[in-house]
């Protein structure tokens, strides 16, 4: 049970920095995902947490303490790697007896905790073989056992769900999330997986080049993206973003749709347009050249370009298209409260 | 053909009856044609001087194998051959795990810990792989000589432990060894020799026993760094002892000992290679992940 506190964190590699400087409070048992693109930093500030990179300048912090000259293993934590890193001469049982065994508990305690994660985890059966003769799930759980087993103030999560193939992810997925609120331990969590982020998360930070853009729970970086790069990263299909101007409660974007809006700002704006925001309307105001159609069943992708520009625009409407063919161009309007509106500079929302 | 890249070529698997005795009777010629020297010197430790001397030699074992074999191990020539043998022994065992442990160890500071100059120190370490014992055994012996450590185990042992091959061997193992290995028994609180001897050790060990077998023969077949720094018929080792049991000048040299000693050194690397053949092939083959 612990808090994590993150100050000012920066991260440089001889000249570069790499991390600009992170803050993040994390609660006691909170489960935080850090989400971003590859190359944003994020796996690196998990690891600084972990005491696996130096921290170039700030603090980390667990429970109050900064933590930044300790061993990882004085830091009270425990790391799922993304390819397992399961010692492949030892058995289950000793893998996750590992670090219990380094920290001299006695023999019958180790015993008894090893059997309780392997219950917990469904590993009794497999207790006694080796890593190679396990599956990429079974190794998986072996992984979390022996992060769970030495019962650690903070979990770290190095896209542990990266290498499983898509269904057992999202067993693995569910499975990872209802541990951790029953073990109610702090966690970190990287994965470049929106989706990921979205259904674990109680909240997220949304990192780009060694900035966290956004920390908030899913549904408020959802509905309410305070950078550019946040609107566009979560959702999926990404946001349509179009250059726009504000004026009299209004927005006109390049192509000439105009449309209310709740903001009373003036002056030119990047309007931001959820594909699945976007209603059906015969006479709407904004018109698309529909290219390409995709079926999903439960609703259709439309990929075209916004009419009159050459700018890519994606629509998501609910249902199926009629049978009668994809109409060459289509009408959609937007509820001024789906509406999006970010500073064309700094990337800044604006309310 | 393209079109199956993946079917065993014609003929790999199924021959016919014919080819298949044909490589068969091949081989076994082959065999013979290696093994027939070992046989001849087998022959002659069981037969009686007069016997070899006098032409045409016997082809066929005679009756004195334990006769001349009790002679070679406990009488020998200068020295029973069991000294020998022991003194092989040592020297090829001490040879192979001093190799083995100080090449792992300097491997694991090279791929592991960041220091200065550990590029220097590979290259180095790899440097010394252009001279072998021959090349500097003049200074070599020197420095033994300085030491005081002629006529001596440590003498025969400590100046080819140095091993910049199995060096290079374990260092290219190593870095196989994915790096969330060490990061994990970080974070499991392995200090670095823990996690040497936990880890990498147990997941060297194919390679190791590779190693050992070929360092052990390596020891054993040594000639002239022994031939050089004993001079005490009990310090001999077995390959360069053998030559000394040939009598200088007209003296007629005891053939059915010497043959015996022979058949006897070939025996230890044998058994080393045979009991250690499978981990031997595995280390060679394949990395185990």
């Amino acid at each position: 049970m612990a808090t994590l506190d993150l100050k000012n964190v920066k991260k440089r590699f001889g000249n570069v920095e790499v991390i600009h400087g992170v803050n993040a409070h994390i609660e006691d048992g909170e489960f935080i995902v850090i989400v971003g693109p590859s190359g944003c930093g994020k796996s690196t500030l998990l690891r600084m947490v972990a005491g696996l990179e130096t921290i170039s300048e700030g603090d980390i912090s667990i429970n109050g303490g900064v933590v930044n000259d300790m061993e990882p293993m004085e830091r009270d934590i425990a790391m799922v790697f993304q390819n397992y890193a399961l010692y492949p001469h030892m058995s289950v049982r000793q893998n996750m007896a590992y670090g219990l065994k380094i920290a001299k508990t006695p023999k019958p305690e180790i015993e008894q905790k090893v059997n309780d994660v392997a219950k917990l985890l469904q590993l009794e059966p497999f207790l006694d073989r080796k890593p190679k003769q396990l599956s990429g799930g079974q190794r998986q759980r072996v992984a979390m056992g022996r992060a769970i087993v030495r019962k650690p103030a903070v979990f770290l999560f190095d896209e542990p769900l990266s290498n499983l193939d898509a269904k057992l992810r999202v067993q693995m997925r569910l499975e990872i999330k209802q541990l951790q609120s029953k073990l109610n331990v702090t966690s970190l969590y990287v994965t470049h997986d929106q989706v990921e982020a979205m259904t674990m998360a109680d909240r997220m930070i949304v990192m780009n080049n060694g900035v966290a853009e956004q920390i908030g729970t899913p549904l408020d970086v959802y509905e309410r993206p305070q950078t550019l790069f946040a609107a566009q990263f979560i959702g999926s299909p990404a946001m349509n973003i179009v250059e726009g101007e504000l004026a009299d409660g209004m927005v006109t974007l390049t192509n000439g749709a105009r449309f209310p809006s709740n903001s009373d700002h003036t002056g030119k704006a990047s309007v931001g347009l959820r594909p699945e925001h976007l209603v059906a309307a015969d006479d709407g105001p904004i018109e698309v050249d529909v290219g390409l159609v995709e079926p999903l069943g439960a609703n259709t992708l439309m990929h075209g370009t916004l009419a009159g520009t050459d700018h890519i625009f994606a629509v998501s409407v609910p249902g199926v298209l009629p049978a009668s063919g994809s109409p060459s161009s289509a009408s959609f309007s937007i509820a001024p409260e789906h509406l999006h509106l970010f500073d064309t500079d700094s990337g800044q929302r604006i309310e | 053909m393209a079109k199956y890249a993946n079917d065993p070529a014609p003929g790999m698997v199924e021959k016919s009856g014919g080819s298949l005795w044909m490589t068969h009777v091949l081989m076994m010629l082959g065999v013979l044609i290696i093994f027939f020297p070992i046989w001849l010197a087998f022959v002659a430790s069981t037969v009686t001087q007069p016997d070899i001397v006098s032409p045409p030699m016997p082809l066929w074992p005679g009756g004195h194998f334990l006769e001349n074999y009790k002679r070679a191990l406990f009488a020998g020539v200068n020295v029973p051959v069991t000294t020998m043998l022991l003194n092989s022994l040592v020297m090829a065992l001490g040879i192979a795990i001093g190799k083995i442990a100080i090449s792992l160890l300097s491997a694991f500071a090279i791929v592991y810990f960041r220091f200065p100059g550990r590029n220097m120190f590979f290259w180095l370490i790899f440097i010394t792989l252009m001279l072998p014992v021959e090349v500097r055994i003049v200074p070599t012996y020197e420095v033994i000589a300085g030491f005081g450590m002629l006529n001596s185990y440590s003498g025969l042992i400590f100046p080819l432990i140095a091993s910049a091959t199995a060096t290079f061997l374990f260092r290219q193992f190593f870095m196989t060894i994915p790096d969330e290995l060490a990061e994990a028994s970080r974070v499991d609180g392995a200090s670095p020799m823990r996690f040497f001897i936990d880890i990498v050790v147990p997941m060297s060990r194919t390679n190791i026993a590779a190693l050992f077998v070929i360092l052990f023969i390596y020891g054993w077949n040594q000639y002239l760094w022994p031939l050089l720094i004993t001079t005490k018929p009990e310090m001999n080792t077995i390959v360069m002892g053998i030559k000394q049991m040939f009598p200088s000048g007209d003296d007629t040299a005891d053939w059915p000992v010497i043959m015996a000693a022979s058949i006897l050194a070939m025996i230890p690397p044998v058994i080393v290679v045979v009991s250690m053949q499978k981990l031997f092939i595995r280390g060679l083959v394949d990395s185990e992940k």
